[in-house]
């Protein structure tokens, strides 16, 4: 046993791959069998790792020395350096394509879900602009709430919040868009790219029209996939500053 | 070789967030201002500039690729190591702002869907 925790306490960012390896493969099954596909895996997983994270304190699990190699992997050095690389699938030949309603529809996106994120952290009694503004971030997308928050130095719990917004914003894409599709007109593939690029969160913007109509699936992954990036980019600045001013410390 | 392609995406990187550490610098705020988002945004023009020239193989692309494969991993490991325990508390803030914002960009789709529908329908999309 001694020998055993020794060799996963001197590999820890390994047995943390393995770990993360793991909770994905459980993730697909639960997505595969028994939600049918219809719940993105990456939303279950990025669940599970939270309920995980119960476990400790501070740190989530990581405070358990067998799993310290979690937060290394999942600190923010690896997370901005996979983050920057997804940039790779996204051509911005392609968001000419979409036209005007494409990048009108990613401002507005990324601009109504921090507007309405930050309501929601100011509703609920946050008062600091760095904390607002991590909240406000999350509710664009589950990475662009991290991002930003560790950013501006916002505190791990607030960051865990904005993870958790990302998530229901998933979690919600994908269950009421077959329900609300037909009537928020979403039929066409003009209409799946503005929704792509309001919405933005891609798996739960893929997961929500495969379940509506699978031909939408492309087109609103299109404006989706520049949308993280532009939240990214907003977020943390311009936004921030805007909250700044009107919330000095 | 699959190195160039990782040293292209460290370069964006690093540089992207000396950007934004200098903006945050030049405004007094503490912090990386859209370090990130430069960040990205250098990496589409730089793969962008160097597909034209025909510099960016597959193998190239394929360091890269590989990173950006490993976000959800990455964030679900972030994911469990956060202060979820003193979160929880702020769980209804979360639902709060994570579903109102969609349900907000699901009542928008209608109204800007308007925008350029010609547009797009006579280029036969």
């Amino acid at each position: 046993m001694d020998v055993l925790e020794r060799l996963l306490d001197t590999n820890g960012l390994i047995f943390a791959f393995l770990m993360v390896g793991g909770i994905l493969l459980l993730a697909h099954g639960v997505s595969r069998y028994l939600t049918k596909g219809r719940i993105p895996a990456a939303a279950l997983a990025i669940l599970m790792g939270l309920a995980l994270a119960f476990t400790g304190g501070k740190k989530g699990i990581a405070d358990h020395p067998l799993f310290a190699g979690l937060a290394v992997l999942g600190g923010s050095m690896f997370r901005d350096f996979a983050v920057v690389a997804t940039a790779m699938g996204a051509d911005l030949e392609t968001i000419r394509r979409t036209g005007k309603a494409g990048l009108v529809s990613l401002f507005t996106g990324v601009g109504i879900s921090f507007l309405v994120g930050s309501l929601a952290a100011l509703a609920m009694g946050y008062t600091d602009a760095v904390s607002i503004t991590t909240i406000g971030a999350g509710a664009c997308t589950y990475i662009v709430g991290p991002v930003t928050g560790s950013a501006i130095g916002a505190s791990s719990e607030v960051i865990a919040i904005s993870v958790a917004a990302g998530v229901i914003k998933t979690l919600v894409t994908t269950i009421a868009t077959p329900w609300a599709a037909r009537r928020i007109g979403l039929n066409t593939p003009h209409a799946a790219m503005v929704f792509g690029g309001l919405i933005g969160t891609t798996s739960g913007v893929v997961a929500g029209l495969a379940a509506s109509d699978e031909k939408l699936v492309p087109y609103g992954a299109m404006t989706a996939t520049f949308y993280t990036g532009l939240g990214c980019l907003l977020c943390p600045s311009v936004f921030y500053i805007l909250l700044r001013t009107l919330f000095p410390l | 070789m699959k190195i160039y392609g990782v040293a292209l995406l460290c370069a964006c990187f690093l540089v992207g967030k000396y950007l934004g550490q200098q903006l945050g610098n030049l405004l007094g705020i503490p912090g990386d201002i859209g370090g990130v988002g430069f960040a990205m945004l250098l990496l589409m023009l730089g793969a962008a500039y160097l597909g034209r020239r025909g510099r960016l193989g597959p193998e190239t692309a394929s360091g890269i690729g590989f990173w950006s494969a490993m976000y959800i991993p990455i964030i679900v490991a972030m994911a469990a190591t956060l202060n979820v325990k003193a979160a929880f508390g702020g769980g209804w803030v979360a639902l709060l702002a994570g579903a109102g914002a969609t349900l907000a960009g699901f009542m928008l789709v209608p109204i800007l869907a308007r925008i350029g529908r010609k547009d797009t329908e006579k280029r036969g999309n």
